[in-house]
């Protein structure tokens, strides 16, 4: 791979302007991992009727916030007084990883107007930044517009699966019974085996583990999971001493 | 609809997630030349996404007891094995349902 090679020569300028089959090209590229979108975002819906949130508020926060695991922890913490500053920290630190994704994104970025970056960045999700790196790496360059694309059609299937979970989820009358109430931890538990990336992963795991279960008898509210994550990774990076430096995307 | 204290607390906490949210993906990519790419930072950052979930999740799989144990291990050994989250989140329940019909 020599990304450099690509992104330094010169491109012509439709990659920056908003073409519109760059868009519809992303948005097609897109619609496999949609449907997985848009299931994960039924179990959304379902969780937040329980928690009180309306339709209209589910809708604000998928398009402002637009960040799965994100909303996930967000509607998980739901409950009234709503811990504002612990919510946010979480949102922070699940969100991290976007400092990593927003920095794999500047060859594609190269040479773009502040506006431009500042416009296109709020529809990056992991489903789209990982179609689009893909597609670079596949045909040495991808314009921004095919990242737009792939984003609308992300944001799309995430509002169209939340709010059918949430249509859903008013017509259930006991979660219990369906294991509703335990959709949440099977999505997570789910998803933090798709980050597994092996036996350098069981001692930080473990580590972050323990803590949570701990700290979450001390502490009151949700600080286990900021107190676990960074336990856990403190030990990823003390045995990270430099000899198994991997060149990996975020 | 009335607009009440609850809705003004709800878009707060909205708002702000979603302030942090914009601020990290649009920092991310400016200061993409600054920020620290190797070493243990880098170690540190890689491993985040994955001890955050597991301790999001740990206190709670244990709340669920017994059955929820098994219930959470199907769910890792199906997601690690067919790398399809929807499918291991779908077993994980399906177990959940049928032992909480037959034990209890």
């Amino acid at each position: 791979m020599t990304p450099e090679l690509s992104t330094r020569s010169q491109r012509p300028s439709g990659l920056y302007s908003a073409r519109l089959d760059h868009v519809a090209a992303g948005f097609t590229a897109n619609l496999p991992v949609a449907a997985s979108v848009a299931a994960y975002g039924s179990v959304l819906g379902v969780l937040a009727v329980q928690k009180g949130i309306t339709w209209v508020q589910l809708l604000v926060m998928n398009l402002s916030v637009f960040a799965g695991s994100a909303q996930f922890v967000l509607v998980d913490m739901w409950v009234p007084p709503l811990p504002i500053a612990e919510m946010t920290l979480a949102v922070l630190a699940i969100n991290l990883r976007y400092l990593l994704i927003g920095a794999s994104l500047e060859p594609v970025f190269r040479g773009a107007s502040f506006w431009h970056k500042a416009t296109r960045m709020h529809l990056v999700a992991d489903e789209n930044w990982a179609v689009t790196m893909a597609a670079r790496r596949r045909n040495g360059s991808v314009s921004t517009g095919f990242l737009l694309g792939g984003g609308l059609c992300v944001v799309t299937a995430w509002c169209m699966g939340t709010l059918s979970g949430h249509l859903l989820g008013a017509a259930v009358d006991d979660p219990a019974v369906y294991a509703l109430d335990f959709a949440f931890v099977a999505v997570f538990t789910a998803l933090a085996m798709s980050l597994w990336r092996g036996r350098m992963d069981l001692i930080p795991w473990v580590a972050a583990a323990g803590t949570a279960l701990v700290v979450e008898r001390l502490l009151p509210g949700k600080w286990y999971i900021i107190c676990g994550a960074l336990v856990g990774s403190f030990c990823a990076a003390c045995r990270h001493d430099g000899k198994s430096e991997e060149e990996t995307g975020p | 609809m009335t607009w009440g204290l609850q809705d003004g607390q709800a878009y707060a906490a909205i708002g702000a997630a979603a302030l942090v949210t914009y601020a990290l993906r649009l920092g991310g990519l400016l200061l993409s030349t600054r920020l620290p790419n190797k070493g243990r930072f880098r170690g540190f950052m890689d491993a985040l996404p994955g001890t955050l979930l597991v301790s999001l999740v740990a206190p709670g799989i244990l709340a669920a007891g017994a059955l929820g144990v098994v219930a959470a291990a199907c769910t890792a050994a199906v997601a690690l094995r067919s790398r399809n989250v929807f499918l291991a989140m779908l077993v994980g329940m399906i177990i959940m349902m049928a032992g909480r019909r037959f034990f209890a």
